[in-house]
């Protein structure tokens, strides 16, 4: 009977984890989406506190400290989630996906013990040790690089590359995974505790010295890759209590997650060893090669910018993470309706990897009410450039380098980019003339046809509408 | 070749889920507007999180003078509930904003 209703909440967890998956991907079901799926989440756990039973028909004790630790984790869990702001929302993903691979390495640690404890030697049950160690090792991979992965977003961290980084890199995966073999097989004797710890040190170093040389640019691809190793740390963790909702939300996880990695990777035109290899920021090829970018800018001045605007037929607005850091949305859109009201047709174009995340802008724009079909693909928008009369981009860098396209020892060449350089004007809002995230220097801002607009986004936006509103 | 075949057998269950579930996974995930991503990668983050079920029962089986089971278990169960619970509110956080366009 209890069996039966463990199984069913299962059944109704692993159903709505998929439905809501499948949800997520429509706009408007997406929420309803990720509602069900915790529904289904929150059964499966009380399921689990109050059905489940060990293979000797046990339940499960302790009930006060599990309830104490929910309550914990709840309360903290939301506050965080409330308080963070839309700007840093990725970090706030990579912090959750890290307490998600560390609870699957405790787990792992803990039936490490049990396993012994059983008297089992780490050789007698090939299946069951190989599974927690390479739960392990997955799990604190996960949890170490996506501690980096925040601190890196959230500016605490520099990209460092270590001399002969990547020799480094291989050397530790190897080294993992020699231990790991040696220890399932027997072929290494030791006492099997130090063993384990040797592993999880080593382990937890690769999972640092993984994410460390990894620049900016790459960094939601790297939060994908990660989020898709807690899955199947996850799903270890289900094969490792036949347990069919861990085994079913894990493998999806980790599927889904990797599919959407391959998508970033191509928006970037990128192969994801290309970004777990050869980083962006370690690698940054200051001699030979690259070609000289720089020359003169010109400066234009709010009025010019405002009549610029004024008496365009359409407008583009290009938004980048500058936009986020500025917290300028609102005013972006205020500047978008004062346009619209003057008879100017405004559009967004989205780069997929524009801001720190796939889609970043698009929640940013959203919050502040943005319309949806306002926001345009890159591959939708930019055959529309060539019909632009001046196109705005806001704190974007990269993403409208035309070094992408022409030079073939630029680290970012091949990524498709946004076609601003077909717009008749180009103003472009930065702080300074500072390279982007990925550390290259833009030749657009030297071309005849662009102007520099300095400032902090939200200033820049804000003065631009009053002028704009006074000439009205 | 014996070897991989017995496993197979024993394990028949779990590699039929397996397999299909990765085919799940791609084919919920292949077409999806780039305007989802985050929401989404975050939602798929919030899922992961089932790992704490693997936590409760750690926690649940552990003897009362086992203090290192208990205290890595109620640490587990905290870190996994950080999972969940903030992923599916910082999800539902992202996704309350293209909510509101529609007022429009």
């Amino acid at each position: 009977m209890a069996n039966g209703i463990l199984i069913l909440s299962y059944l109704i967890g692993s159903v709505s984890f998929i439905i809501g998956l499948k949800m997520l991907s429509h706009p408007d079901s997406a929420r309803k989406g990720n509602l069900y799926a915790a529904i289904g989440m929150t059964l499966a756990i009380l399921a689990t506190i109050f059905f489940y039973t060990d293979s000797n028909g046990v339940y499960l004790k302790n009930h006060l400290w599990i309830f104490g630790g929910l309550l914990i984790g709840s309360i903290v869990g939301t506050l965080a989630a409330k308080k963070v702001q839309m700007t840093a929302m990725p970090q706030m993903v990579s912090l959750f996906n890290g307490m998600g691979g560390a609870c699957a390495a405790i787990i792992s640690i803990v039936e490490f013990k049990h396993m012994l404890h059983a008297g089992n030697t780490v050789s007698s049950d090939v299946v069951l040790s190989s599974t927690i160690l390479i739960g392990l090792v997955i799990g604190i991979v996960s949890f170490t690089g996506s501690m980096i992965a925040f601190g890196k977003l959230n500016g605490n961290i520099n990209d460092k590359t270590l001399p002969l980084q990547q020799l480094i890199n291989i050397g530790l995966l190897v080294l993992i995974l020699v231990l790991v073999t040696g220890m399932v097989s027997g072929m290494i004797q030791g006492d099997p505790m130090t063993l384990m710890y040797v592993v999880l040190s080593v382990s937890a170093l690769y999972g640092v010295l993984f994410v460390m040389p990894i620049g900016g640019a790459d960094m939601p691809v790297v939060i994908s890759l990660l989020n898709s190793f807690t899955g199947v740390a996850a799903a270890f963790g289900g094969f490792l209590y036949d347990n069919s909702v861990m085994l079913t939300g894990g493998i999806l996880v980790g599927s889904a997650g990797t599919v959407l990695t391959v998508l970033m990777c191509k928006a970037m035109n990128r192969s994801l060893t290309n970004v777990i290899v050869g980083s962006f920021g370690g690698t940054k090829q200051t001699g030979g090669g690259g070609s000289e970018v720089g020359g003169t800018y010109k400066e234009i001045s709010m009025s010019d910018t405002a009549v610029l605007m004024m008496y365009s037929k359409k407008v583009i607005i290009v938004p980048g993470y500058g936009l986020a850091v500025a917290q300028a949305q609102h005013i972006c859109h205020e500047l978008e309706k004062v346009l619209d009201q003057n008879g100017v047709e405004v559009k967004y174009a989205i780069h997929p990897v524009a801001g720190r995340m796939p889609g970043h802008m698009n929640v940013l724009l959203a919050e502040a009410d943005v319309s949806y079909d306002k926001l345009l693909d890159m591959d939708e928008i930019n055959p529309e450039f060539a019909q632009t009369d001046v196109v705005l981009v806001l704190g974007a860098n990269d993403v409208v380098n035309p070094a992408a396209k022409t030079d073939p020892a630029s680290p970012i060449y091949g990524m498709p980019i946004l076609n601003v350089e077909d717009a008749s004007h180009v103003i472009v809002n930065k702080r300074s003339m500072k390279p982007g995230y990925a550390g290259i220097e833009n030749a657009l801002f030297f071309q005849p046809k662009t102007s520099m607009l300095f400032g902090d986004a939200k200033d820049a936006l804000t003065k631009l509408v009053a002028e704009i509103k006074s000439m009205a | 070749m014996e070897t991989l075949l017995t496993s197979l057998t024993n394990h028949a269950d779990f590699i039929f889920l397996l397999i299909l579930m990765i085919i799940l996974g791609f084919e919920v995930i292949s077409r999806v507007p780039a305007v989802l991503h985050t929401p989404l990668m975050s939602g798929a983050n919030a899922i992961h999180g089932v790992v704490i079920i693997g936590a409760i029962i750690v926690m649940g089986q552990a003897e009362s003078d086992n203090y290192l089971a208990l205290i890595l278990g109620f640490l587990a169960v905290i870190l996994g509930t950080l999972n969940v619970v903030g992923g599916f509110v910082v999800t539902d956080r992202m996704l309350e904003m293209f909510k509101k366009r529609k007022k429009n």
